[in-house]
Order: structure tokens, then C-alpha cells, then sequence
């Protein structure tokens, strides 16, 4: 069996009375790309925020490669190479989208490549017309491409995306689905998203959070098909 | 033009003008108004410590008086007792830095925010000026130095050229330190700004939580962004132990923290020339002022000029409502729109730029 | 007609953003509006809820030229606003968010409104003592509608309703909206990325393409990926 990229054992998040994470146990494969939905409020942004480093679980622990990271701080979590694109943008407004990319990229890098990989990310991301705005001015989708671009020039080998479709047009969804899949011959992914386009674009495996818990894991297709899952998540839209 | 060369335009602008202004002033001014002009140049050092760690580190610090009374004090006790200024000089740097530095470890790395940040600041200098203000007795002394309480301290040493006891420094070698001082606390400045630390303490004020995210530290980047400024400010307030060979806790007070707030608020954040236009207009503001005291009239209007601190308020509070950017940034933006305008005229025509 | 919008312009600073936008609402019409990330739509919303200032053109609503009014007055003209980011008080219990929504009534006239309003979203009628902070973000996003309607708006704009909300929950919020058309007459204009959701419930919708609107759509062309490319000139 190959090793597991992403371990996580009974992790649980309490916020006073409310169990916003239950006894999840989650096991991601080195290069695997998973989807996570399930209904707002289900836990997963909580989640998410517990493999950064953002929140210190209540119990259970996160193995990133078979080290323990449930207690480490968001910024050695990021060294070790876990990356994350949060729901709302996270970005730096009060600077231009170069400044953005640059000080994502200039952690790891010499300033002359830092440069060049800059210029390479703004190609990338669509923004190099808007290299020099202040991200603050930028639409929310734009928004959006330079925080990818933030995480993306961080190199990391895991990468968590926290809806990268939303605010975005049909065209960007496209292109986003395209970017993930591209980006996902190299690195791991985790996607939440509630566009089910989009995750039928990208995913073979899906995992369905529910009050906290992993309801069900198993393909897109059976997911679709899980009179349970349309219950609670997808309406009857998904009987099409 | 664009932005990068109105900024080497600046930068010229400010060497020329700094250089000229220490070279000539001694040649063309009177005494006196040498002096005054020294402790504007000091005070100038002190604004531009607290432009880094709340202009550019985002650190609102209402304390930034402790560091510069430190300094004040640290120079004079060890003067007193070793009489050689060399290592007195260090050391009003290194106490003051090490004390922000401890400081700060508890207060980034305990997580505490921005505004118990700034209570805390505020409570620590008051208190050093509380337990420095009942020294008065004999029995308060380090060494041979007297601490002398609510008095202060008297006929501090003035600094010698290093490790020469005779060479002391006059008046005017004052002036050029204190000049000098200012010039290479700016361009410093500006160098470690430009630098990756520079950018990522930007980062940091700008977004925290991301600049975590991507892997930096925001508790280890502040605590060196406070310490500089805590050693900057020591670095002044030695300076001004030297300018009037006298100290008093006066220095760690409310009034001399809130000033200091005020010639960066004035001068604008973010920038470096800001605050220190700032300071010295606000300082000459004041002098001008205060000078009208004596011979004040009876009627309510010279009353009301010669009430220095009453004036500053309502520029204060004219500047908060009605240049909230401070001076610099708004110059800045008014020039840049004057620019535009014109390039736009050129044109003629425009294209909407994308933004929702 | 209830809305005339003509040569309208503005943006953010000097940065100009809406370059000279005219359409005109009937009332009883649902209008979707479709574009390119920042090509102006929630500036538009914005503009027209008056919290931009136009540097050129004329609104006009309901007969009132209102180019000049501040938002507050506009709101009380009629003109409901739903923000992207829902916008919802976070730490006010639902009921409490909907009083909000009926400014300028009595307690009594109040109570009815509210009641009436909660016929439409039942799943708001279950969660009336909890705190907003404490609501999904779907169930947030149906408050936030409730509440606009609560001041009996005639115009109705909405930004990015289904943003991060769940499959389930954009079903419930088209229903309830084709509803509201049906029963009350409500007028809307619908600024959405998702295309099947603007699909199944506008009359018309509007393409903004750098600061003007360049093109009228039918719902059912939307359907068609290569027309919806062509429409808003994005294939690049």
C-alpha cells in the first residue's frame, strides 16, 4: 500500500457546545486529488482550518507524512508544504498583485528567480495586465486567481482549495477545472466546492461531510446517485 | 513619470536637501537657533521609529516614549559611572532593544491584540514614568548616579569621540551628529524596507493570516520590527540626554508618548519623510507658540494662541477628519492625480479599467 | 417601467469602471446580468443603490430621478439591495434581522409584514431565536433575501445569491423566487455567475462587457456553451 500523503485521526473540533468536526478519519494518497461537499455548516472549512495549522483540533490528530502536525503552527505547516486557498480571498490588499505573487515566491527563492517566477504566475493566473493594481481594487473572481497564484508560488505538495469556483464566471470555472487538473499531475489536492459541474470536471473520488462527519466516501457517480446525498445536499436537481 | 521615479526623485531630493541643511545651518544660523534645530533632528530620529513599527510593522505602540526614556536614562546612570561615552552610548541602544524585545516576545508571541497592544504599551511607559518620578531620595541611586526622582537628572556628560575622554563634542558637533544621525537612520531605513524583511513586515501588516499561511512567521518578524524600533528610540533618547545634559521622567510621560503618535499621524503613515515633517513642523509649531506665552495679551484671542496644546489638539483633530492619510500620503496623491490627469489629456480617450 | 438607467457612469477613484450604461426595467420583470469578472456588475448594483456616486448619466425610478439620492432614501423609495456576502447582523437573532428589514413601520404593521414574508422561506420560520452568526451560509443567504423583502421593496437587485451556498438550498432559493414573481409581481435584477440558476429565472439578461452593455440574451441561448463564449467574449 502506498504511503498516505494525509492522515487524520478521530480529529474533532468542539467550540464550546457545538461539535463543528466529529472523530474524522481521512486518509489522502500521495498525488491523489479528492473532493470534499456537503452541506454549508458541515464542517468543512473547519476542517480545513485544523490541517493548516489555523485551528488547534480538540482531539484526534493530522499526519502529514506520518508526522504529527496537529499542534504545529500554520506557518511550519506551510514549510512543510500545505497550502491553502481559503474561501473568502486571503490576500494582501493594501498591495499590487506583483507584491502578492512576489512574496509568495521570495520564501523559497534567489530575487532574481523569485522575479522571473513572478512573471511566469501573473501569465499563469491571467493578471498581467493588472500586475501593478492594488489587489483590494480587483473584482472578487480576480480575487480569487491572485490568492491561487499566492499558494501556487509556495510550491507546496499539498494543496487545499476551499470553493475555488465561487464568484467566478462559467468560462473561469472551465479554466479553473483545467488549472486543478494540471496542477494535480505533480501535487495533492483537496477541493471543497458546491459546484457539482465543476466537481464532476475534476474528481474520481468524493468524500461527503455531514454535521461534522464523514457521511460517505465513494466516485462521483455513485455520490450523485445516493439518495441520502440528495437529501441532504443536492436537491432533486441531481435525479437528472 | 511613474512610481519608481518619482521614488529615486524623492530620494535625491532628500539627500540634497538633508546634506545642504547640515552643512549650511551652522555657517548661516545663530547659536540658539542651531540648538533648537538639533532637538528637532533628534525627535525626528524618534518619529521615524515609530513610522517603521506602526507605519510600515502595523504595531500600533502608544509607547514609544519608554524605549526613548530608557535611552534618555541608560546614557546618563552609565555616564555617571564610567565617564568615558563609548560603552554608555551602546548601551542606551542595546537596554532599550533588549527591553522592547522581551516586551515584545509577550506580547506577539502571547498572541495579544492590536488594541491591548496598545494599552499595555501605553500602561508600561506610564508606569516606568510613576516608578522613576519617586526616586527622589538619596537612597535611590545606581553606582554613583543618582536617580533623583521627579528632579531628574542634571549635567549628564556630553559624548566624547569614541574611547577619547577628551575629545568631547560641542554644540555644534551636536548639531551634525544629531543631523547626521537622522540622514543615516533614513536611508537605513529605506534600505531595510526595500529589503525581503522590509516586504514581508508589509505583508504582515497587511494580512497576517496569509503571510502565516505561506509559511512566514508573524510573531518572529514583528518582534524584530519592534526591537529595531526600541533601539532607534534609544538611539534618540541618548541623543537627548546629550542635547540639555539633562533628563527627567517627563520623557516616559502621556504627553511625550502622545506626541509622538501625533507627528506620525500628521506626516502619514506609511511613509518615512512623513513623520519626520511631521515632528519638526509640530515642533516648530509649538516653540512658535510657546513663545508667544509670556507677552500674550489679555483678550481672548491671544489667550487662545498662546494655549499650545489646545492648538495642536484641534490640528490633530483637523488632520484625523480631514487628511486621515496624513500630509505625505495625500501630496503624494494629489501629485500622482495631477500626472494622470495630464498623461490622460494627452491621450485623450480612455479605456475602463477592470474592477467590480 | 419602473427603472431608466441612462449614460450612466462612475467608478472607483479615477479608475473608471461603468462607461456609459443604459437599459430600462418593467415592472414585474426579473433581469439577469452576465460578465466577465470585473467588467462592473456589482459596481452597477452598487451605483444604482447609490453608494457611488455617477459622474455622468441619470437613474430614474419609479418615475423619480434619483440619481442624486443618497442610499438610505433610495431604500425607502423601494429600491431593495441584497449584497454579495449576504451582509446579514451576525450577532442579531433572525426575527431580529427581519425587523431590521421593515424600516419605517409600526410594531403592529411590523409583526404582519414579517409573518407574511415567512409564508415564502419556512425554513427561516424554524430558526427565528437563533443569532445570524449561527445560520449556514445558505440559510444566511435566505435571510438576507427575507430581510430585503420585508421593507416591501418594488426593485429588488441581487448579487451573487448562490456563492457558496449548497445544490439543495439554489433550488430552494429559485423556487421561492419563481413564487414571488408569480404571486406578488416582485421586479428583479440578478447579477449571477451560475448560469442555470440566472437561466430559470430571467426574462431577459443584460451582458456588461468592459463598463456597457453590449448584448440582450434569451434564457434558453444560455444553455448553449458556445453562444454564452461568444456572448460575453471570453474565449480567448
Amino acid at each position: 500500500m502506498a504511503a498516505a500523503l494525509l492522515d487524520t485521526r478521530d480529529l474533532s473540533m468542539h467550540f464550546g457546545g457545538v461539535k463543528a468536526v466529529r472523530n474524522v478519519n481521512f486518509t489522502l494518497a500521495e498525488g491523489e486529488l479528492r473532493c470534499l461537499i456537503g452541506p454549508n455548516g458541515a464542517g468543512k472549512s473547519t476542517f480545513f482550518k485544523m490541517l493548516t495549522g489555523q485551528l488547534e483540533p480538540t482531539r484526534g490528530q493530522v499526519l502529514f507524512r506520518g508526522q504529527d502536525i496537529s499542534r504545529a503552527h500554520a506557518h511550519q505547516i506551510a514549510r512543510l508544504g500545505i497550502g491553502i486557498k481559503t474561501q473568502v480571498p486571503s490576500v494582501f490588499d493594501g498591495l499590487s498583485v506583483r507584491d502578492n505573487i512576489w512574496l509568495a515566491a521570495s520564501r523559497l527563492n534567489s530575487k532574481e528567480r523569485a522575479r522571473r517566477l513572478v512573471d511566469e504566475m501573473l501569465e499563469r493566473i491571467g493578471l498581467v495586465d493588472a500586475a501593478e493594481r492594488l489587489v483590494g481594487q480587483l473584482a472578487h473572481g480576480q480575487r480569487q486567481w491572485v490568492e491561487l497564484g499566492l499558494v501556487l508560488s509556495t510550491d507546496p505538495e499539498l494543496i487545499l482549495l476551499d470553493e475555488p469556483a465561487a464568484g467566478m464566471t462559467h468560462e473561469e470555472v472551465l479554466k479553473t477545472a483545467a488549472l486543478v487538473r494540471e496542477i494535480n499531475r505533480s501535487k495533492a489536492l483537496i477541493v471543497v466546492e458546491h459546484d457539482m459541474q465543476f466537481i464532476r470536471m475534476i474528481a474520481k473520488q468524493v468524500t461527503v461531510f455531514n454535521q461534522g462527519s464523514v457521511l460517505v466516501e465513494d466516485t462521483v457517480d455513485n455520490i450523485m446517485r445516493n439518495p441520502q446525498v440528495r437529501d441532504i445536499y443536492l436537491g432533486k436537481q441531481a435525479a437528472a | 513619470m511613474n512610481g519608481r521615479s518619482l521614488n529615486i526623485l524623492g530620494l535625491v531630493l532628500v539627500s540634497v536637501t538633508g546634506l545642504a541643511f547640515m552643512l549650511l545651518t551652522p555657517q548661516l544660523a545663530e547659536l540658539d537657533t542651531v540648538l533648537d534645530l538639533t532637538v528637532y533632528m533628534i525627535m525626528a530620529v524618534l518619529a521615524l521609529s515609530l513610522a517603521l513599527i506602526w507605519g510600515f510593522g502595523g504595531i500600533l505602540c502608544f509607547g514609544q516614549s519608554a524605549f526613548f526614556g530608557l535611552g534618555a536614562y541608560t546614557y546618563a546612570i552609565a555616564m555617571f559611572n564610567i565617564g568615558e561615552s563609548t560603552l554608555p552610548f551602546l548601551l542606551a541602544i542595546i537596554l532599550p532593544a533588549a527591553f522592547a524585545a522581551l516586551l515584545g516576545y509577550f506580547m506577539f508571541y502571547g498572541r495579544i491584540s492590536d488594541v491591548y497592544l496598545g494599552v499595555i504599551t501605553l500602561t508600561v511607559t506610564l508606569i516606568l514614568f510613576n516608578s522613576v518620578n519617586s526616586t527622589a531620595g538619596p537612597e535611590f541611586h545606581i553606582g554613583t548616579a543618582r536617580l533623583g526622582g521627579f528632579n531628574g537628572i542634571p549635567g549628564i556628560p556630553p559624548l566624547n569621540w569614541p574611547f577619547n575622554k577628551t575629545a568631547a563634542i560641542d554644540l555644534e558637533g551636536m548639531f551634525y551628529l544629531a543631523t547626521g544621525s537622522l540622514l543615516a537612520t533614513y536611508f537605513g531605513l529605506r534600505l531595510l524596507l526595500a529589503s525581503q524583511f522590509g516586504r514581508i513586515i508589509v505583508g504582515i501588516r497587511e494580512n497576517e493570516r496569509r503571510a502565516e499561511l505561506l509559511g512566514y512567521d508573524p510573531r518572529a518578524y514583528k518582534l524584530a520590527t519592534f526591537t529595531i524600533g526600541g533601539a532607534l528610540a534609544g538611539f534618540a533618547g541618548c541623543l537627548f540626554a546629550n542635547w540639555g545634559n539633562f533628563v527627567s521622567p517627563t520623557i516616559f510621560g502621556l504627553a511625550q508618548s502622545a506626541q509622538i503618535i501625533i507627528w506620525v499621524i500628521v506626516g502619514g503613515r506609511g511613509t518615512l519623510i512623513g513623520p519626520v515633517i511631521g515632528c519638526i513642523g509640530i515642533q516648530w509649531l509649538s516653540a512658535a507658540l510657546g513663545a508667544n506665552q509670556p507677552s500674550g495679551g489679555s483678550d481672548l484671542w491671544s489667550k487662545i494662541f498662546a494655549n499650545a496644546p489646545l492648538i495642536l489638539g484641534v490640528i490633530l483633530i483637523a488632520f484625523v477628519l480631514l487628511v486621515p492619510k496624513g500630509l505625505v500620503p495625500t501630496l503624494g496623491d494629489i501629485g500622482l492625480s495631477l500626472v494622470r490627469r495630464r498623461r490622460a489629456r494627452e491621450q485623450r480617450g480612455f479605456e475602463p479599467q477592470q474592477a467590480e | 417601467m419602473i427603472l431608466n438607467v441612462q449614460g450612466l457612469r462612475t467608478g472607483y477613484g479615477r479608475i473608471p469602471i461603468l462607461n456609459g450604461i443604459g437599459f430600462s426595467v418593467d415592472e414585474g420583470e426579473f433581469i439577469g446580468i452576465l460578465g466577465h469578472n470585473g467588467m462592473g456588475k456589482t459596481t452597477l448594483l452598487r451605483a444604482l443603490m447609490g453608494f457611488l456616486p455617477p459622474t455622468s448619466g441619470r437613474v430614474q425610478f419609479a418615475g423619480t430621478d434619483i440619481t442624486a439620492l443618497e442610499p438610505y432614501r433610495r431604500a425607502r423609495l423601494g429600491l431593495g439591495y441584497v449584497p454579495q456576502g449576504r451582509e446579514i447582523f451576525p450577532g442579531l437573532s433572525v426575527y431580529d434581522n427581519l425587523r431590521m428589514g421593515c424600516a419605517q413601520q409600526s410594531g403592529g404593521q411590523e409583526h404582519a409584514t414579517i409573518a407574511n414574508v415567512l409564508e415564502e422561506f419556512p425554513r427561516l420560520t424554524q430558526l427565528l431565536d437563533r443569532p445570524g452568526s449561527a445560520l449556514s451560509g445558505g440559510e444566511q443567504q435566505l435571510l438576507a433575501i427575507a430581510r430585503c423583502l420585508c421593507g416591501k421593496p418594488r426593485l429588488v437587485l441581487l448579487d451573487e445569491p448562490t456563492e457558496g451556498i449548497q445544490p439543495s438550498i439554489i433550488e430552494e432559493i429559485v423556487e421561492t423566487l419563481q413564487r414571488l414573481r408569480a404571486r406578488t409581481g416582485l421586479t428583479m435584477i440578478l447579477v449571477e455567475q451560475n448560469l442555470d440558476f440566472i437561466a430559470a429565472l430571467s426574462q431577459r439578461i443584460l451582458v456588461i462587457q468592459k463598463g456597457r452593455i453590449t448584448q440582450e440574451v434569451k434564457p434558453d441561448e444560455l444553455h448553449d456553451a458556445s453562444v454564452v463564449g461568444e456572448f460575453i467574449g471570453i474565449t480567448t
